[in-house]
């Protein structure tokens, strides 16, 4: 064509107009911390394998190797964990938190319903690391350590391993088929198993020349209180009644029990006694439910199964055939205050729930170990002052939950590794977390949570059998697309779609995206619209 | 072929001949019958294919003819007077652009007050729109203007406006050549444009210029404009070689070898002119008639060459420029060699006929210094009522 | 067990990993024709700079390419062609400002006429050059059903000479010929028209209303309105920064309250009768939408204007009641 000077123009010659001057600011990426990994005491990436799961298929054993990457647990996070990602989810501002434990526990039952493995790849490094204790926190452990290439002997005082996975925890919240089979999976790595082995003296542990030695322990002796109870009246600790259990023995408590305490275990001895064949579990407790540190879940559900609450009650006395009981009130300061007020309550017998007790008998009196409050003392590296020595789980001082041993773990494997080739130990940069603010939540379809299905009561009241079951693929794929994905982009193409200027570019599948800074004029609508929160603006420097 | 055939249809079945793909009209009187014509073509299948539309008014016509031009579609409108005014944005546009689009304007008087009859105020108000424009003297050359125009405006990418006076030629009966589809074919190749809109080859049409450029755009329309005075002698010089008769041009003079005294003028005047230069010559008078068909591009050098040596040029106007005196005298008088006295007069404005007898003493009272040089003469006024209404104006209001 | 339909992480969003090519936007496709690029010179957060390229790359898709544009006076043609640069990559014509719409009819004419009809016409306008300059020209396209695609970018005001009040514009704005000095609240109540409705009685083939917040809506409204022949209308509401008063980056959630609050109903109609209602997911009131723009300033400050924003707040809801914007479930 021939074109007429100035009234007709060449396609696209607009491009000669760097309109990126324009700026005083610029939209950039940016990946924050999602909440939900932040708060997992396990330091899981939670995001990242829900990102991965979301894809289904393929997707679902990529989202598995992306946990196992961290936790090697996560059928039994599934069942157990107290999910304080959920709690601190961001779709709980919208509806309801994402079913973080649930997709967990789907992945974690789907490998092992598949046979997925691990391996290690890493080459030996010639190091040998004494674990002392099978339990999640020692268990976490090996499992890094291995996967780092060094040697590991887990010793162990039980004839099985688990520690309070198997023997603090009851079948019916989590199966014995599940345990065996994850935990399998660790030993096949290549773990040196000592069971029946107690170690009673670290010093002698340390001379037969380990690398570092991991005390993993735990909390395994029931506290006991005074009080004041008949000769012939029948008390146990929760902590010795739940491992006899677990070990093969059934304890004998009678038809009616009471359970004192207000934590999980008293819960879990209160469903176990039902189940057992006692026709009343009843719970004593000194103060309201509110204010117990049992989780609202396990509550409910013992609810459900026809297990009493005595709130505000503490016991005077145990009889052969009862329990003296005085009433307390609320002060004003909320705490329990004695009214002098008593009943009695019918009892056979009474199993103390009111916490667990570290043995550290192991340790010498030069042991080097620094012991507080009954728990070991270790820095920020989960070392103890004892040179190659480290500690972790219930044994140190913190939360005590299967989760937090767990990531204990994996922080021992990764001190132990550090000091032993003398790099500096990993540390998890601040957070700079995704607030419920800097989503667009517009762009999420109203989606309740799926929620799992529970054992109908009346099997529940007579059999071990698990009471709550998973979801489904379809339900986990679901649930695991109603992350909000919380400051981190999943692609979603908008801030391509909706730059007037045509200034983001999308480089390849599934979508990745630069700004194209020679014509991006810095509107901000892909900051806006970002459902993520994965775009800021940065002002220029002018 | 000779027909004896109504000058609207004529112009029609003109049109038709030349293929144009769009056509789109208003209709307004006295352009009517040409438009009529048309859609009869058209609905009997016999301009085809063709895409007649039935516009919303004049503005929405020219503009289907830009949007239809622009996308490689010869087309064709038709309009009068208040309708030429109600496309007058467009036509700017039209040149501005480079559309060849080819227009018959049926000359006709400017209101308020609302005159449907025949002048030449409508084209003439219009002079400056970059348009070609070309008046025809008679049907026969209405007709041959038509094919000329076309062949015209798609060599230089010019919209061209054919004139014919209203009433006095498009509803006039006459004998008239038609051609025929096999000559005008061969006369007219297929529209080929300059740029179109394609999608195999995009381009940005009517971009915004600023003052950075808009000088030079000008300029070169200017230019392109005044080259077009070679085109329209070398299509006139063509289609007489293919047609057979000479028509169109630049000038048509008339007996004015060694005349004392021209009338200059355009559209159908020139044909009575001719009536009263003959017999004005038997009577021993030696008058001419210098006729201007083409009005834009002006034909300057060569008007200056046609009045070198003729002491006398009386120009008839058909409009005037109110509050400025005349339109094509002043262009005649700015034009005219120095040695030729130029006489401004108005005649024949808002249809009133001009006549053999009022031509012939325009010519002696010329002759005759009657005229005052300089001034401008309404020569078919009423004196009476002028005189009368002046007079009114001057009376004083009582309070 | 619930089953799971077409749930993703980010439904509305553009587009989406999870999804099949075809389930997602034309904008958010790597390949989209990008018919308006980049280095216009439109406002920071242009919503019409944003439209154009919406409708006109959805329009590419359903053509496949065969399309030309006739374009009236405006902000899109003055930002978009000031010599040297062109940011149209496709067959583009700009004429004047009323004529749009016949321009257009007459390209698709001539399209016709010499056997390219398979290349389809679309014309686009501000709201001035549609509603109110345009109104002529349009109505003769809508009555001869010309084979045109009219889309009106409605930004409420001559935006481009600088934000005077048309004929869309809507009551108690604040422009610069509808000032509210003295007692006047802005725009007048009373004035105004909807041109939806006005090409509804034209019983044309197709007229939708659209806006630049939804791109799933807008585009599908685009194919939809391609797969026919005759006149169509699409009316995009395009929120314009400058003119409205509101940030550069509040665009497409200024254009969202539009929507939710009820002022701005979305709906398709056939030959006169409204065919389907876009329902408002998470209604919210007008002042939701009105604080946003500074254009409304004026009802809030001071003592405000509590009147004028109930009588707009009943403009909503005869709207919501009229074309059912929200279900029975909807709170």
């Amino acid at each position: 064509m021939k074109l007429p000077y100035a009234v007709t123009l060449g396609p696209g010659s607009s491009l000669a107009d760097l309109t990126g001057t324009w700026r005083t600011e610029r939209p950039v990426y940016q990946t924050l911390t999602a909440p939900c990994g932040n708060s997992c005491p396990a330091g899981e990436d939670v995001r990242s394998w829900l990102y991965l799961a979301e894809s289904g298929g393929a997707g679902y054993e990529a989202a598995w190797r992306a946990i196992m990457d961290v936790n090697p647990f996560p059928a039994i996070m599934g069942r157990v964990c107290y999910h304080p990602c959920e709690t601190a989810c961001n779709r709980g501002n919208l509806d309801e938190a994402v079913g973080i434990n649930s997709v967990e526990r789907f992945l974690g039952d789907r490998a092992l319903e598949e046979g997925w493995q691990v391996e290690v790849s890493a080459p030996a490094t010639g190091k040998r690391v004494l674990v002392i204790g099978a339990g999640p926190a020692g268990l976490s452990a090996a499992y890094h350590l291995l996967r780092m290439g060094h040697a590991v002997t887990v010793r162990d005082s039980a004839a099985a391993v688990g520690g309070m996975m198997r023997y603090g925890i009851p079948a019916y919240r989590l199966p014995r088929d599940i345990l065996d089979g994850e935990v399998a999976r660790v030993l096949a790595l290549g773990v040196e198993l000592e069971l029946d082995t107690p170690v009673t003296d670290l010093d002698a542990a340390l001379a037969e020349g380990w690398d570092a030695v991991f005390l993993a322990v735990g909390a395994q002796l029931g506290r006991r209180t005074y009080l004041p109870a008949a000769s012939a009246a029948k008390v146990v600790d929760a902590v010795s009644m739940l491992h006899g259990l677990a070990a093969g023995e059934r304890p004998l408590l009678g038809r009616r029990v009471a359970v004192y305490g207000g934590g999980d275990t008293a819960i879990d001895a209160a469903r176990t006694a039902k189940r057992l064949g006692a026709s009343d579990a009843v719970v004593v407790y000194r103060r309201t439910r509110e204010r117990m540190p049992a989780h609202d879940d396990e509550v409910t559900q013992a609810e459900e199964e026809g297990i009493e609450f005595h709130w505000l009650s503490t016991i005077e006395r145990v009889e052969p055939d009862g329990l003296l009981i005085e009433q307390m009130e609320l002060g004003e300061d909320g705490f329990p205050q004695p009214t002098g007020r008593t009943e009695r309550l019918a009892a056979d017998s009474v199993v103390l729930a009111l916490g667990q007790d570290t043995d550290l008998s192991l340790l010498g009196p030069d042991s080097g170990c620094r012991v507080i409050d009954g728990t070991v003392d270790t820095n920020g590296s989960l070392a103890t002052a004892r040179a190659g020595v480290f500690a972790g789980g219930d044994v140190i001082a913190g939360e005590r939950s299967v989760t937090t041993a767990v990531g204990n773990g994996r922080r021992v494997a990764d001190s132990i590794d550090a000091w032993l080739s003398g790099r500096p130990t990993q540390r998890d940069p601040e957070p700079n977390l995704a607030q419920y603010e800097a989503l667009n939540t517009w762009y999420f379809e109203d989606a309740p949570r799926s929620h799992r299905p529970r054992l109908e009561l009346a099997r529940r009241s007579s059999t071990f059998d698990e009471v709550v079951t998973g979801l489904d693929a379809d339900t986990a794929l679901f649930e695991a697309r109603r992350c909000l994905s919380c400051g981190s982009c999943f692609s979603c193409d908008n801030c391509y779609a909706l730059c007037p200027d045509n200034a983001v570019l999308k480089i390849g599948p599934p979508g990745q995206y630069v700004i194209d800074l020679d014509y991006c004029k810095g509107c901000g609508i892909c900051v806006e619209e970002c459902p993520a929160g994965a775009i800021e603006m940065v002002p220029e420097e002018i | 072929m000779l027909r004896q055939i109504e000058g609207s249809r004529a112009v029609a079945d003109t049109v038709a001949l030349c293929r144009p793909a769009v056509v789109a009209a208003y209709p307004i009187s006295p352009q009517t019958h040409i438009v009529e014509g048309l859609s009869d073509l058209v609905t009997a299948g016999d301009l085809a294919p063709c895409e007649y539309l039935l516009v919303e008014s004049e503005f929405g016509a020219l503009s289907a003819c830009i949007g239809a031009s622009a996308a490689g579609a010869r087309t064709y409108t038709a309009t009068s007077s208040q309708g030429l005014l109600f496309m007058a944005e467009a036509l700017p546009n039209a040149s501005g652009l480079g559309l060849p689009i080819v227009m018959t304007v049926a000359n006709r008087a400017l209101g308020a007050p609302i005159n449907i009859w025949n002048d030449h105020s409508d084209a003439l108000s219009q002079r400056d729109a970059g348009w070609l424009q070309l008046f025809a003297s008679s049907n026969q050359e209405a007709v041959d203007l038509h094919v000329q125009a076309f062949a015209l405006a798609e060599r230089l990418s010019l919209p061209v406006m054919v004139c014919m006076d209203g009433f006095v030629l498009t509803h006039a009966m006459e004998e008239i050549d038609v051609p025929d589809q096999e000559t005008v074919d061969a006369f007219l190749p297929a529209f080929a444009p300059r740029q179109w809109l394609d999608p195999d080859d995009p381009v940005t049409i009517g971009a915004m210029v600023g003052p950075g450029q808009f000088t030079e755009v000008k300029y070169l329309a200017a230019r392109h404009q005044l080259a077009a005075l070679d085109d329209v002698a070398e299509v006139a010089a063509e289609f007489e070689s293919t047609f057979g008769r000479a028509s169109g041009g630049l000038l048509q003079p008339y007996r004015t070898e060694d005349a004392e005294v021209v009338l200059v003028a355009m559209g159908s005047v020139l044909g009575t002119a001719a009536d009263v230069v003959d017999g004005l010559r038997d009577d021993g008078i030696a008058a001419g008639v210098l006729g201007i068909t083409c009005y834009r591009p002006w034909p300057h050098d060569e008007l200056h060459d046609a009045l070198r040596g003729i002491p006398r040029a009386v120009v008839v106007n058909r409009a005037i420029a109110v509050g400025a005196g005349s339109i094509l005298g002043r262009d005649v008088r700015l034009t005219a060699p120095p040695t030729t006295e130029v006489h401004d007069v108005v005649m024949g404005l808002g249809g009133r006929p001009v006549t053999r007898a009022g031509l012939r003493q325009l010519v002696l009272d010329v002759l005759h210094g009657r005229l005052e040089p300089g001034a401008l003469h309404f020569v078919d006024l009423d004196e009476t009522i002028a005189a009368s209404e002046l007079a009114r104006d001057e009376e004083v209001a009582v309070p | 067990m619930t089953t799971t339909p077409l749930y993703q992480i980010g439904t509305f969003a553009a587009g989406n990993r999870l999804l099949d090519p075809d389930q997602r936007s034309v904008q958010s496709d790597q390949d989209r024709t990008n018919a308006i690029t980049s280095g216009h010179r439109a406002c920071r957060g242009c919503g019409e700079a944003l439209a154009a390229r919406v409708v006109l790359d959805a329009a590419s898709r359903a053509t496949k390419g065969r399309l030309v544009t006739v374009n009236a006076t405006g902000c899109l043609e003055v930002f978009s062609t000031p010599y040297p640069e062109s940011a149209w990559q496709l067959p583009w014509l700009h004429s004047l400002f009323g004529n749009a719409a016949a321009v257009a009819s007459g390209t698709a004419a001539a399209l016709r006429a010499t056997g390219r009809d398979d290349i389809r016409v679309v014309a686009q306008a501000g709201d001035g050059g549609t509603v109110d300059i345009g109104m002529g020209c349009l109505s003769g396209m809508f009555e001869r059903n010309d084979d045109v695609l009219f889309v009106c970018y409605d930004n409420q005001g001559y935006m481009n000479t600088g934000v005077q009040r048309s004929g869309a514009t809507p009551p108690a704005a604040s422009t610069a010929t509808t000032r509210p000095v003295g007692t006047s609240a802005g725009n007048a109540f009373g004035t105004g028209k909807s041109l939806p409705l006005i090409a509804m009685a034209h019983e044309i083939p197709y007229v939708a209303t659209a806006t630049v917040a939804d791109l799933h809506d807008l585009e599908a409204k685009v194919v939809k309105a391609m797969s026919m022949h005759g006149a169509r209308y699409l009316h995009v509401l395009v929120p314009c920064p400058l003119g409205w008063g509101s940030p550069s980056a509040e665009t497409i959630q200024i254009a969202r309250l539009a929507t939710r609050c009820g002022l701005f109903p979305v709906f398709e109609a056939e030959h006169g009768a409204v065919t389907g209602v876009t329902r408002i997911r998470q209604p919210v009131p007008v002042t939701d939408y009105l604080e946003r723009q500074s254009r409304f300033a004026h009802l809030f400050a001071g003592a405000g204007r509590p009147d004028v924003v109930t009588a707009l707040q009943d403009r909503a809801d005869r709207n919501i009641a009229r074309y059912g914007l929200l279900t029975e479930e909807t709170p």
